[in-house]
Parts: structure tokens; sequence; C-alpha cells
């Protein structure tokens, strides 16, 4: 645990310095988007975007809202398709197979490309069975490794301390930053490889905020992870990488110190200093 | 630019509007009670009016009584008769068994159809079974009842070798008729209202459609699919015209389905057309239509109650 070093950067919002320090440039891809574009009906919310996101790294997308940004993130484990009448083309690779055609089943997919919603979306269960869910829908009946794995879910997120004692208490009884935090214990059960967080902390105060983002640290070092995030403080504190979006395209992406401090393009500019958005 | 005069508003006009819209309210209210003092004022007479009660007192209609010397006691609903018997446990039983038979077959037909509906249906075809079985619930009961009388009653009876042509089972699947609207069109609500958070969460886990919906969407939706099937039990045991004309109406203790069977409603409507006014029969009749009364609005009670209880529970206020 390197928790010292996160929680200062917590304490200084902007230190980029001290995120890109991190950076090792040869870590390898995860995620290699082609050329993707995507529609609602007859309205595209995506062109033709091409992204390589590295393993073990986060990779924030910024940009202002509708920009596509929550879009890109949900095709990048197929949820897209759950809304109907959306059209798609290009190739999304995990770890070189292409999930859209190599794959038949979107569950499997969603399994090692986990997800964290916007708004905490826990079950009407139990914090047990909230965690529980996704390994007995995959298949996993014995129940002294769900007990085993909801245990080791909820102290990776930094959860278990809080509720060991009453893990049969309805989900509802926790604060907002405790189910997000729930939320997060949840999408880490079924052993993801990828967990894609879609404004995880926009709904919370400060403090539950700063607990995500210390979270994120500590699972970076296991996962993958790709943030859609609106607080620029944020992707800086967060991320190696950030990517702009803008009116369905990818502006810029590159090492997050660079689109925050030496942004190549004039658009990325203006959103980062703050002059629209 | 000119100036704004702005009028002060008619605290006349206001004060009338807000009482009317109150009126409206009370209305409905007022005509329950009145209707249940009407009701309950016409079976008083069972308490206290000793020559009613000579024939009809309270345990009278409850327990077994002997009518006949030498003879074994028993529980009849036998009004007319020289010795009249105004028993109303074979009425109780007749309703009960009735409503058992229209819940047993309304509830998987209702509530699987809010499931399919709800879940796996296509836009185009869940835009024909909606409609479709709404409809249901705007055919008469007479129609239904006259259904369950000519055509079904016969199909049963020759598909089973039914002894009785008319008896608890054929009025029970005319009454699940009638039923079927109620928990549909509510247990459909209450699966389509579940947030569209609670379906990503679970896909995003990797459960597919199916287990989306019944580990997911359904157990989310229990409140609201249990409130349908109250509304339709309520429906079931106060429905007239269909048991009227279906059941067969013997007033008798049996507790298989395919003998024939009588319900308070049925009794009501059989029978107080006929009654000669303030007679112990009357009274009794009377006295039935209160229980009708207290018996379904006690089922509605009793449901909203589980109902909160449950939404309580899935909100995390009680364990």
């Amino acid at each position: 645990m390197s928790a010292p070093s996160k929680t200062d950067r917590m304490k200084a919002p902007g230190s980029i310095a001290m995120v890109s320090g991190r950076l090792q440039p040869d870590a390898k891809y995860k995620i290699i988007v082609e050329n993707l574009s995507f529609s609602y009906g007859d309205v595209q919310a995506l062109f033709d975007i091409s992204m390589k996101i590295r393993q073990n790294r986060v990779t924030a997308l910024i940009g202002p809202s509708g920009c596509g940004k929550s879009t890109f993130l949900r095709t990048l484990n197929r949820m897209n398709e759950t809304i109907p009448g959306t059209s798609m083309s290009g190739a999304v690779r995990l770890d070189s197979r292409d999930i859209y055609r190599d794959f038949d089943d979107p569950s499997v997919i969603r399994t090692r490309v986990g997800m964290v919603f916007q708004k905490s979306n826990p079950f009407p269960k139990s914090l047990f069975d909230n965690i529980a869910y996704g390994l007995r829908v995959n298949g996993i009946k014995d129940k002294q490794l769900i007990a085993q794995v909801v245990e080791h879910s909820l102290k990776q997120a930094a959860l278990w301390d809080e509720v060991k004692d009453n893990l049969d208490n309805s989900a509802f009884m926790l604060s907002g930053g405790q189910q997000q935090r729930l939320c997060i214990a949840r999408a880490l059960a079924i052993q993801p490889e990828v967990i894609l967080m879609d404004e995880p902390a926009s709904a919370l105060d400060p403090i539950s905020t700063a607990k995500i983002e210390d979270l994120i640290g500590e699972l970076r070092k296991q996962y993958t992870i790709v943030i859609v995030t609106h607080n620029m403080q944020q992707a800086a504190r967060v991320s190696d990488h950030t990517g702009f979006f803008y009116e369905g395209r990818l502006i810029e992406y590159g090492p997050t110190k660079q689109i925050f401090t030496r942004p190549a393009k004039k658009k990325t500019e203006d959103y980062v200093t703050g002059r629209f958005g | 630019m000119e100036r704004l005069i702005f009028k002060p508003k008619s605290r006349w006009r206001e004060f009338t509007g807000e009482k009317l819209i109150s009126i409206t309210a009370f209305v409905a209210l007022i005509a329950i009670l009145l209707i249940f003092v009407f009701v309950f004022k016409e079976a008083i007479p069972i308490f206290t009016n000793s020559y009613v009660q000579e024939e009809a007192s309270l345990d009278k209609m409850v327990f077994k009584q002997q009518f006949y010397e030498g003879r074994d006691s028993k529980w009849s609903w036998q009004p007319n008769s020289e010795v009249p018997k105004f028993s109303l446990l074979p009425l109780f039983i007749g309703t009960l068994k009735a409503a058992l038979v229209a819940m047993l077959f309304a509830i998987p037909l209702g509530v699987g159809a809010a499931i399919f509906s709800s879940e796996f249906a296509s836009r185009r075809i869940r835009e024909i079974i909606k409609p479709a079985i709404e409809t249901l619930a705007a055919i008469p009961s007479v129609v239904l009842g006259f259904f369950a009388l000519m055509v079904l009653a016969t199909v049963l009876q020759n598909a089973l070798g039914l002894t009785f042509r008319l008896n608890a089972f054929n009025a029970g699947i005319a009454l699940g008729l009638a039923v079927i609207p109620i928990v549909f069109t509510v247990a459909e609500d209450a699966m389509t209202s579940v947030p569209r958070s609670l379906r990503d969460a679970a896909t995003a886990l990797g459960a597919n459609p199916w287990q989306v919906s019944m580990t997911t969407v359904f157990p989310a939706a229990i409140p609201g699919i249990s409130a349908g099937v109250v509304l339709g039990f309520g429906r079931a045991v106060g429905e007239t015209m269909i048991v009227l004309m279906a059941s067969g109406n013997a007033a008798i203790i049996s507790a298989s389905i395919l003998d024939s069977t009588r319900t308070f409603s049925a009794t009501i409507a059989a029978e107080l057309a006929e009654v000669v006014f303030g007679d112990t029969h009357y009274h009794v009749l009377f006295m039935i239509g209160s229980l009708l009364f207290v018996f379904t609005f006690l089922i509605n009670l009793g449901g909203d109650i589980v109902l909160t209880r449950l939404k309580e529970r899935l909100a995390g206020k009680t364990i």
C-alpha cells in the first residue's frame, strides 16, 4: 500500500507531476479501438475513433456533456447493445481479440470488462447478495467460495471494515459513497481485467470522492481502468493517460501531463483551461 | 417601458375552487361510508332483535346446529325451508373455493403474461398482447358468465367426465378470466417501472437477458405483483354474475372443487329480490353483504400492509 503518496496527491489537486512521474511508457496495450463509429438510429454519436488503452493504467476520458465519452465507454463492454436501434462500425480488441466478432455471447465480454455507473445502482438485496450476484449468475454455487470472494471484494473496495458486521442488511442502508464502493466491489467480485467507470464520483460529496479516487489509485495495480469524468482535477489526479472528446470525435489523446500542460490542439487547451465546457 | 401593474389575485375564486376540488375527493369517501352504514343497519337486528335471533343468531350462523330431533347436527343454508337454516359456513367455503380456483388459474397466467410482455416480447407483439388482455377486463361479467354456463361447462364436463356440469372449477376458471387482466396490468406496470439502472447493473455483471429478468427485475417488482394478486383476489371474492351463472349454486359443504358451489355474492343476488322485507332471511342477507364488505376491505388493507412492509424492506428501512 502506497497510501501516503496517494493521500498527498488528493490534498494537492493539480499536482500532475506526481501522476505522470509514475508513467511507464512500455506498458502493453489492453484494449485497441480501431476506427469505431457508433449511431443511435440516425444520430451518429461517435466518428471514427481509434485509441489504444494501456494495461494497468488509468485512462481518463474528458469532454463536454454529449461529446460521446460515455457512449464510447459503453462500446468497450458491449453495453451499448442493450439499447435497441443502435449500429456501429470498426473494431474493439481486447488482448487482440475482437469483442464484437470473436465472441457470440456479450455476457462473456462483460465478465472480463466490468462497469461502474454514474449513479450507484445497488440491487434491492442484502450487501452480501449484491456482491454474490455476479458470481451466481455466472454459475458459481460453492457457498464457501462465494463468501470468500465477497469478503475479498469488499476489502479491495475498502468497504469491509465498515460493513463486515452487517452483511445481511439491505444495500440501501449504506450512504451514497458507500453504495458506490459497494458497486465497485460488486464489479470486482467477478474478477474482471478491465474496469470501466462512468463518472463514478459525480454524485458524491468531496470526502466520498476522495475515497473513490484513492481506491482507483489502488486498483490500478491490478486492473486496467477507463474512467469518464467531468471533473478535470479528477482526471489530472487519478489518470495516467487522458483522451479529450469533442462532438463525437477523439480530439487528442496522450499522457495526462501533456494534455493538461502542453496540449497540441487549440480545442483541448480551451477545454482544459476552462474556456468552454 | 410601461410600468407593470399586477392585479391582486382573487381570493374568492381561489377559495371556492379549492373547496370544490376537496368536495370531489370526499364524495367517494362519503359514498363508501353511507353504503356501509345502510347495509350494516339492515343487519343490526341479528344482534338486537330476539325474534330474528331465534332463527339466526351469530352462533347459529357459525356453529353446527341440530335442526331435527334424532338427526345429526350440521351446517346448512336453507333459508326457505320449514325450519329455516342460516349457517353461513357452506357459503363461506363456496366463496373461497371459487376464488381460490380463480387465483390458481389467474396468477400464473397473469404474472406469466406480464413477464413476457415487459421482458421478452418485441414491441410489436407487446402492442397486440397488452390491449388484448386489457380487453378481457372490458367484457361484461354477464357475458363471461354466459360463456361459462353455455360453452365452458360443456367442454369441461366432456373433457373430465364430470357428474355436475356447473361447479366450482367451471366458475373459478370463468372468474379467473375476469381476474387475469387485473393481475396482468398491475404486475406488468410493476415490472416495467423497475429502473433501467438495475437492468444495466445486472447486464454489466454478465447476466444474460433471462437472468436479468428473473433474478433482478422480477424480485424488484414483487411488491407491485403482490398488489395485483391482492386486488385480483378482492375481485374474485366480490364478483357476482359469473359465479351466479356458472357455479351451480348448491349451498353444500364439500372439499371437492368439482362439486356445485354457492358464494356469498351469488346468494345475495339470487335471494334478495324474493325475500320478505323485514324477515329474518332479509336481515341475514344484509349480514352477508356486511361480511363481504368487511372481507374485501380487510383483504385490501392486509395487502396494503404487506406491500408497505415489502417496499420498506426493499428500500432498506427494516430488515
